[in-house]
């Protein structure tokens, strides 16, 4: 029988696969992780139990505790096919220059009424702030409801381009376009409601509302 | 930590040469570092996303069908008022000169534990139906399905109709669904509050608000 031989000092490993490997990781979740857009306004959701994260593919309306309404649909084709059918029905949006349209598809929640949006899309970070801060949101009344035209749009864009993505109806069915509504807890509920009812005049029923997730059952009760 | 293990091993002595063989770099400090943000970007991308709460609203047209077929014993009404803390429900049909709105809130002995009690056939046939189910895989399961929509839309649901007036905070509408979802109540309405409703709703809490002052 031989001897085992222990091998003197310390053993050492080869890490470097394991170093590479490591380090493909962070860059590969660094790359995806997708950088959040600065938001116009953050409203503080009222909290619930439910745990259903939000949807993948999501057009999101927020509502600020004033009532003012801004639209948000992610996507860089779909924003391009939106804009280019808004502007068939907004004429004044046809003529926006190239770099508007790089502006409008790299834009997030935008609250400017269609008259604003172009002066909005050249303008630098600061007088976007001070629009932000004085706009009245996107107009939802009958008269002039532009949240309607930017609702419908944003679904034929939606469609038109998984459409041409391949997507098959049982894949939209599953993966489609989802609405959510992200008010803030204070928000009187008649403003949430027309924003509603402007779905609903869509034929859009179902809405996912954005919530804190609650810590404690007290949270609730001590408000 | 960091010290340098020279391969080799062929010096001796004190002799200084120069160094022949690997040299090999203890990279466990690095292997902590490279995984320790990967476990961050993990985290941090699946905890930004927030949580939604499915709300459904129903048709126009369908909603006014629904309002005639219900009975009237199984309906509780939910009014939301101005204020958060104006919460009040009343059952079945209402009157102004007999009905009497009952004050209640979102916490685990408020509404919820009313509207668990007047829930407790259809919860007891729900858990039923998951003990029969307690081993087989539901997903996708059309009989399980069709036997829980039975259960929830069956005649004997007590449905609820919560109804706002403009000025109801959106965190109130948001518990009520919220309640509902815990009790399982799954026939449900949003809608506007009658002025006779809210009328009732004005002077009940004005007649609370009064108690308060009191005491």
């Amino acid at each position: 029988m031989g001897k085992l031989k222990m091998p003197k000092g310390s053993p050492t490993t080869d890490m470097t696969p394991l170093v590479d490997l490591g380090f493909l990781l962070v860059t590969f979740f660094m790359l995806s992780a997708k950088f959040r857009t600065a938001e116009p306004v953050q409203p503080d959701p009222p909290y619930s139990s439910s745990s259903t994260e939000i949807p993948e593919k999501v057009m999101l309306i927020t509502i600020d505790r004033e009532g003012r309404v801004f639209y948000d649909l992610a996507g860089k084709d779909v924003r391009t096919l939106l804009l280019s059918s808004m502007a068939q029905v907004y004429p004044s949006l046809a003529t926006l220059s190239q770099d508007q349209i790089n502006e409008f598809i790299g834009l997030g929640s935008c609250g400017q009424p269609i008259a604003q949006l172009p002066a909005y899309l050249s303008a630098d970070e600061k007088t976007r702030e001070a629009m932000n801060e004085q706009t009245k949101g996107i107009p939802t009344d009958s008269l002039n409801n532009e949240l309607g035209d930017w609702i419908l749009q944003g679904f034929t864009a939606f469609m038109n381009d998984v459409r041409a993505k391949g997507w098959d109806d049982a894949k939209i069915k599953k993966d489609g376009l989802r609405y959510a509504i992200k008010a803030d807890a204070e928000t009187e509920y008649e403003k949430v409601e027309a924003v509603i009812d402007a779905f609903r005049e869509k034929q859009i029923f179902q809405f996912n509302m954005v919530t804190n997730v609650e810590k404690d059952q007290n949270v609730v009760t001590s408000q | 930590m960091a010290e340098i293990i020279q391969g080799g091993g062929h010096e001796k002595g004190g002799k200084k040469r120069p160094k022949k063989g690997h040299v090999h770099i203890d990279m466990t400090p690095m292997v902590d570092l490279a995984f320790l943000l990967v476990t961050f970007f993990v985290l941090a991308a699946s905890l930004s996303k927030p949580k939604v709460l499915e709300i459904i609203y129903p048709k126009e047209t369908e909603n006014e069908e629904e309002k005639t077929k219900l009975a009237d014993e199984l309906a509780t009404t939910l009014l939301l008022g101005e204020k958060d803390t104006e919460v009040f429900y009343y059952s079945g049909k209402f009157n102004p000169d007999s009905t009497q709105l009952k004050l209640t809130d979102f916490s685990a002995e408020g509404f919820r534990k009313v509207m668990l009690d007047k829930n407790i056939n259809i919860n007891d046939a729900y858990s039923a139906l998951l003990k029969q189910y307690e081993n087989i895989n539901t997903d996708g399961d059309t009989a399980f399905v069709r036997k829980k929509g039975e259960i929830f839309n069956s005649k004997n649901a007590p449905f609820v109709i919560v109804k706002t007036i403009g000025k109801t905070p959106f965190k109130n509408v948001v518990n009520a669904m919220d309640e509902l979802n815990i009790c399982n109540v799954k026939k449900r309405a949003v809608m506007d509050m009658a002025d006779s409703e809210a009328i009732a709703v004005r002077q009940k809490s004005s007649e609370l608000d009064l108690k308060d002052l009191k005491k």
